[in-house]
């Protein structure tokens, strides 16, 4: 057992335009990828899970080519809001370091 | 004028784009500018703009990025377009592409011009939308909201600052083909229309000219490891095309190619323009050797209708920050009810020193707690307070600064002295390190929607200038 954070080359999280975010987990070789996608434990459920949305509200991808998962939410608030605290949604991947991975 | 021919093979029908950096200001290294110049492309492009800065430059016409960096970039690009008798492209100006900013890219154009003697035909392409257009396409219905979307109506309209619509490929091509321009500078511009406009013109497929564009846009972005604002250059060919990062030292690998459709878009494989959608999910991405990429298999689906995406900034207020700080366990530990108290102490106090003059919903204060949920607000999962301290953010918004100073006052006294019952006598419950701090006028993002319009060109008048040196003139579009 592992955390996604120890398999991953990178877990980022961005603006995909104002009203989105988009989180990208990438990996540095096919067989972490594979393992990870394999695993069951990067879905679209985890991932609505992760951020207390339903999974119908979460787009979610393998993208094979480039050896990464990606996953796109509604912002909570919309970029620039006056809720809003993450301008750019740079730092609001924290809760994907830590799944779990077999 | 003598070109070294690359190493790289070339072909008659292939068209060779320089992308000198992913935002015009952000900097890129001359030694790999001029690496690319030597690979003789057919134009350089470069997008300038981005919503990702947030809604302040919309909402006021500002840059983002500082006026003599922008210059700095823009007079290396104008001198080696002029220099290779190429165009130059330049897309959603001065970071929003509303008409101040085509403006104020236009005088930074005009100066280096003139301070270099450079001869040229300029055409400007203007983005922003006036308010009366919108509103009749909105009662035709050809304004449809995308998902997720704010409330759009003619009071949204009325009420922006300014509204852009985001450009195909059309206005450049017309302003290509048709005026002979240039240099082109663009409002606000699909940033990958900039690198497929000239490419779709000389026949490059669809396909194999969006799916260039979206990799060039960004510049170097697409490298491995990219170590600092830096050119990409490709090659368009009708099956196919190349990319390479000028400077030796970066590497495109399949990989890092393919991995660039995702930064920044909701989804990897499809990717919406004015005319139809780029499919990705055919692509195949090959190393022609350790640091060059070749990428075929991409298709473009044409839309049924061609839209065209707004973006849209209103004024919300004025704003007024206050900054401060808990050290106390006591506090901390009861953070949640000591915000709760201490917002109806400062609606109270606002109450008593307005009166009927400012209602509740006249004005906004919100507070971040930093150690608690500062950065994720209601997306975080730990509840718990680990921390030793907590800072603390207020910003109090209302109609006037004066307004929102005055609540940012008062919420500053409130906060010093709100009493909590483990301590009895008068206490100075948080640190402040200096007092309230104007933040000026603050805006929002308040369209996510598409029009129909009757042509490509129709929302995007173009001007078209004869600049030589420091001598402008107006010539017939």
């Amino acid at each position: 057992m592992t955390t996604l954070a120890e398999l991953a080359r990178l877990i980022r999280s961005k603006n995909a335009g104002p009203f989105e975010l988009t989180f990208d987990v990438m990996f540095d070789d096919a067989a972490t990828y594979e393992r990870v996608k394999r695993s069951g434990a990067v879905t679209r459920d985890v991932i609505a899970a992760c951020y207390g949305l339903e999974a119908a509200k979460v787009k979610f991808f393998y993208c094979d080519s480039a050896l990464a998962i990606k996953a796109t939410i509604p912002r909570p608030y919309f970029q620039g809001d006056l809720r809003d605290s993450d301008g750019h949604g740079g730092q609001q991947y924290a809760p994907l370091m830590d799944i779990r991975v077999e | 004028m003598t070109i070294r021919r690359s190493e790289m093979p070339t072909t008659d029908d292939e068209v060779r784009v320089l992308s000198p950096t992913g935002v015009c200001g952000s900097g890129f290294l001359v030694s790999s500018f001029e690496r690319a110049l030597a690979l003789a492309p057919h134009f350089i492009g470069c997008d300038a703009g981005s919503t990702d800065p947030g809604p302040t430059y919309l909402g006021t016409g500002r840059a983002a990025f500082p006026r003599e960096a922008v210059r700095r970039d823009l007079r290396i690009m104008l001198l080696g377009a002029r220099k290779l008798g190429i165009p130059l492209l330049i897309g959603s100006a001065a970071t929003a592409g509303a008409d101040a900013q085509v403006r104020l890219v236009r005088e930074i154009v005009e100066e280096i011009a003139a301070a270099e003697g450079l001869v040229f035909r300029l055409a400007l392409i203007h983005a922003e939308q006036s308010k009366a257009y919108l509103k009749q396409r909105l009662l035709e219905g050809r304004i449809r909201p995308l998902d997720p979307a704010p409330d759009f109506d003619a009071g949204t309209i009325d009420r922006s600052a300014h509204i852009v619509g985001m450009m195909g490929a059309e206005p450049f091509q017309h302003a290509l083909a048709a005026a002979g321009a240039d240099v082109i500078i663009a409002g606000r511009a699909s940033d990958t229309a900039i690198f497929a406009a000239l490419p779709l013109t000389r026949g490059i497929p669809a396909g194999i000219a969006w799916h260039a564009g979206k990799i060039l846009e960004c510049g170097a972005a697409a490298v491995v490891q990219r170590k600092t604002p830096d050119c990409m250059f490709a090659w368009l060919r009708r099956d196919h095309f190349v990319v390479q990062a000028p400077d030796e030292s970066l590497r495109c690998t399949p990989q890092s190619i393919a991995s660039h459709s995702l930064y920044e878009n909701g989804d990897p494989f499809h990717l919406v323009e004015c005319s139809g959608t780029l499919d990705l999910t055919q692509s195949r991405y090959e190393a022609i050797d350790e640091r060059t990429v070749r990428v075929s298999g991409s298709r473009f689906l044409p839309a049924q209708r061609y839209t065209v995406k707004l973006e849209g900034a209103e004024h919300v207020g004025y704003q007024s920050v206050l900054f401060g700080s808990i050290r106390d366990p006591f506090i901390i530990r009861q953070i949640d009810d000591w915000s709760a108290r201490l917002m109806d102490k400062i609606h109270g106090r606002v109450a008593m020193v307005y009166g009927d003059k400012l209602q509740r919903s006249d004005y906004h204060v919100n507070l971040r707690i930093y150690g608690k949920n500062g950065t994720m607000g209601p997306l975080e999962p730990v509840k718990e307070i680990r921390s030793h301290e907590l800072a603390l953010v207020f910003e109090a918004t209302a109609a006037t600064q004066e307004i929102a100073s005055t609540i940012a006052g008062i919420t500053r006294h409130q906060a010093l002295h709100l009493p909590i019952p483990e301590w009895s006598g008068l206490i100075t419950g948080v640190a402040c390190p200096y007092n309230y701090l104007e933040r000026g006028p603050v805006y929002r993002f308040n369209v996510n929607h598409v029009v129909e319009p009757d042509d490509p060109r129709e929302m995007f008048p173009m001007e078209l200038l004869h600049v030589d040196g420091a001598t402008v003139r107006s010539i017939a579009a």
